[in-house]
């Protein structure tokens, strides 16, 4: 795809937490690293942070993304509440991605809700970054695109991952 | 082979092995090593090149091609490696070793309700495991009641939930607490959980000075790795010190601190990282005693350590080889200890739930079973065997059964528990240790220098060192510098394969229920008044806070209630930006 000068300079901006009794950080301190590498403005919501706080702040700092973080099998529980609170607050907008360990039978689950990836040990940090700048661009910058009488972009592919 | 005429070529060459006069090669062997480079490996690599452009452990040491006696130059034999059962016990803490008692397998086990767990103790206890190791879950870990707005989704979910003293009793039910060695991990909460647990055997009449086992209680890992926190570190570290005082004097046998490297190394530590940051933290724990007013020889000897057993097998060896000796040496030299017990590093191990992959399950115990093989190689007193399906979910009672018999098998079949140190005076595994042993003193000037481990933790530099390691070996993996079979590399397409176990929603409706039950016929005015003494106590530096808590837990009050006073008191603790 040729890049239009609106869309080239846009950076992602991706909130990634752990909203649960969950100190597991690893994984999500890995994702902050390959996200930032990837050109992505990352926001770590730190630890022990409730579904309240992490919509909230993923409203107050305009963010495009919620990723979230669970090995602790709260998942079902907490997801899905984030994403509620986040319709709730006014940010039925942000897309909310997941991870950590979770069934597929959640996995399935959760993706009808519309939280989507929901990778689990061993993905490449390629292959989540990809599904974050793909979402972003289908599902957010497309169509604001369209909104502003800009070109649509849905129907292209997503780019490779911009990062090094 | 052609009769009888080379007979006597044979028997010659069974004495010559043997023979004192036989002839020795005449240069030195540094310079044999040089020559064998020049001329058999240098023309060898000009047509079979390598692998790899270099080849690195996981503490990136890089490695050479072959190592001999001109590597271990400078280790001595005797004073060095020397002899098991004797300073610095390189090579083992027991004269014997495993050829008395072999180690012990002490399989991690908790979930659901105490009910639940005790049946799975009792199982285990019914295949021939020789002691307990309680997981409990997140709530019980943060120190939160099951009916907590914060535990929801997560009662009973990674382990067992224990919200007052009448789940510990559950737990426990049936099993003789003077007979059994119990370690439990928890750490947050450790001195309540401590104090129910002494409770229980008072209830079942179990003298203190019988009870056995461990309570985790390393709260520094825990700002390092785990971040399973509830309190700032000065505050958890006073209340470490009640523990060690109290139990110094009234449990005896009692290890009341498994310093901690396996979380360190799980959250992506290097195994030099991992054994820096633990004995760091280990002798943080020992200035802790000695500023109680607690003789070094008092408490020293009850301090234990839990180790990662991961992929990179000889580094592993290594590193727990270089644990014991560092330890003895620095107990010896630095805190003067005289008791050679105190000198002893003693240390259970668990393999790593982070080298098993999600993907073809049944390869983990292979994986497992090499892990659990260096940590014995290594000289281990305890250990836990990973079970296959651990990327999945909890283990069932069957891959929790295959991860027990993969030690049995290793105990019994292998042979490798017939002699001491086995490994010993492998040329690479020396040289490896050494060089382990030398970067641990580096990063412990650097800890130091930043104030020591609290210090370096509110700077963020341990939790930063592990994060960037942690990122680097992931990008080694994709990149497939490192190879993880079944995950960047001989893959074939997932089906779910496995059956897993489910924890459902029963067990938190459970704990919930039984706790508004408790809440509604325990006597209020004592939890009032025993919370109140808890909080007079701990508003009190001088004082040792565990009687008080040991009131409590009998009159009731819980877990979350117990907690609570102490995050009033001392506040929360926000970790500093380690991204």
């Amino acid at each position: 795809m040729r890049e239009t000068p609106s869309t080239s300079k846009r950076r992602i901006k991706i909130i990634v937490a752990k909203p649960a009794l969950d100190g597991h950080d690893r994984g999500a301190l890995v994702l902050c690293r390959a996200f930032r590498d990837a050109g992505m403005e990352v926001i770590y919501a730190g630890l022990l942070t409730t579904p309240e706080q992490v919509a909230q702040m993923a409203i107050d700092e305009g963010v495009d993304v919620v990723a979230l973080s669970l090995l602790n099998g709260a998942h079902m529980t907490v997801f899905p509440k984030v994403l509620r609170l986040l319709k709730e607050k006014g940010g039925e907008d942000i897309l909310v991605v997941g991870g950590g360990i979770i069934p597929e039978g959640d996995k399935a689950k959760l993706e009808r809700m519309g939280i989507t990836g929901n990778f689990g040990p061993g993905t490449p940090l390629k292959e989540a970054v990809e599904h974050i700048i793909s979402r972003v661009r289908k599902e957010r910058w497309a169509t604001r695109e369209a909104a502003r009488g800009g070109r649509p972009l849905s129907s292209t592919k997503p780019r490779q991952s911009p990062g090094p | 082979m052609s009769k009888s005429n080379s007979s006597g070529y044979w028997l010659s060459k069974v004495r010559e092995l043997h023979s004192s006069s036989r002839p020795r090669a005449q240069h030195k062997y540094a310079e044999a090593m040089d020559e064998w480079e020049a001329k058999t490996l240098g023309p060898w690599l000009k047509h079979s090149t390598e692998r790899r452009r270099s080849f690195t452990t996981s503490s990136n040491f890089k490695l050479k091609a072959l190592y001999g006696p001109s590597d271990v130059e400078g280790i001595d034999p005797i004073k060095d490696i020397g002899f098991p059962g004797a300073y610095p016990f390189t090579r083992g803490i027991y004269p014997s070793m495993y050829r008395g008692r072999q180690w012990t397998m002490r399989m991690f086990s908790g979930y659901g309700t105490p009910k639940d767990t005790n049946r799975r103790l009792k199982y285990l206890l019914s295949k021939g495991e020789t002691g307990l190791s309680i997981a409990f879950d997140m709530p019980t870990l943060y120190g939160y009641d099951a009916d907590d707005v914060r535990a929801l989704g997560e009662v009973g979910r990674c382990g067992v939930n224990v919200s007052s003293l009448d789940d510990v009793e559950r737990l426990f039910s049936g099993i003789p607490l003077g007979r059994v060695s119990t370690s439990m991990t928890i750490n947050a909460p450790a001195a309540v959980l401590m104090a129910m647990y002494l409770a229980t055997a008072k209830e079942q009449e179990v003298p203190f000075k019988r009870l056995r086992g461990t309570t985790q209680t390393d709260i520094l890992k825990e700002y390092i790795a785990q971040k399973e926190w509830a309190f700032p570190p000065e505050a958890h570290m006073r209340l470490i010190r009640d523990m060690m005082v109290y139990c110094t004097k009234n449990v005896p046998q009692w290890n009341y601190i498994s310093v901690s490297g396996y979380h360190i190394r799980e959250a992506g530590a290097s195994a030099l990282q991992e054994l820096a940051f633990t004995l760091a933290d280990g002798f943080s724990y020992v200035d802790l005693g000695l500023s109680a007013g607690l003789p070094v020889d008092s408490f020293a000897p009850r301090l234990s350590f839990f180790f990662n057993s991961t992929m990179n097998f000889l580094e592993e060896v290594a590193k727990f080889r270089a644990a014991r000796r560092i330890w003895a040496t620095v107990l010896k030299e630095k805190y003067r200890a005289k008791d050679p017990r105190s000198l002893l590093l003693r240390f259970h191990t668990q393999t790593s739930g982070a080298s098993l992959t999600w993907q073809q399950p049944l390869n983990n115990i292979v994986r497992t079973a090499i892990e659990a093989l260096a940590a014995t190689l290594g000289g281990t007193q305890s250990l836990h065997t990973n079970a296959y399906d651990e990327a999945w979910a909890l283990p069932t009672e069957g891959s929790a059964e295959v991860a027990l018999r993969t030690q049995q098998i290793l105990a019994e079949e292998t042979g490798i528990a017939d002699v001491v140190d086995p490994m010993g005076g492998s040329y690479y595994l020396e040289w490896l240790t050494r060089e382990l042993e030398e970067g641990a003193y580096i990063y412990f000037d650097k800890i130091d220098k930043l104030g020591g481990v609290i210090g370096a933790i509110k700077t963020g530099y341990l939790q930063r060192e592990i994060a960037d390691t942690a990122y680097e070996t992931q990008k080694r993996i994709e990149e497939k510098q490192n190879v993880i079979v079944g995950v960047n590399d001989f893959k074939v397409e997932e089906t779910q394969p496995i059956s897993t176990l489910k924890i459902d929603e029963r067990a938190q409706k459970a704990q919930r229920e039984a706790l508004a039950d408790l809440r509604k016929t325990r006597d209020a005015a004592s939890v009032r008044f025993s919370l109140a003494r808890f909080r007079h106590s701990l508003q009190d530096e001088k004082d040792n806070c565990m009687p008080s808590l040991i009131r409590a837990v009998i009159a009731r009050s819980t877990l979350g209630e117990i907690m609570q006073v102490g995050r009033e008191v001392y506040g929360s603790w926000k970790e500093p930006m380690v991204i």
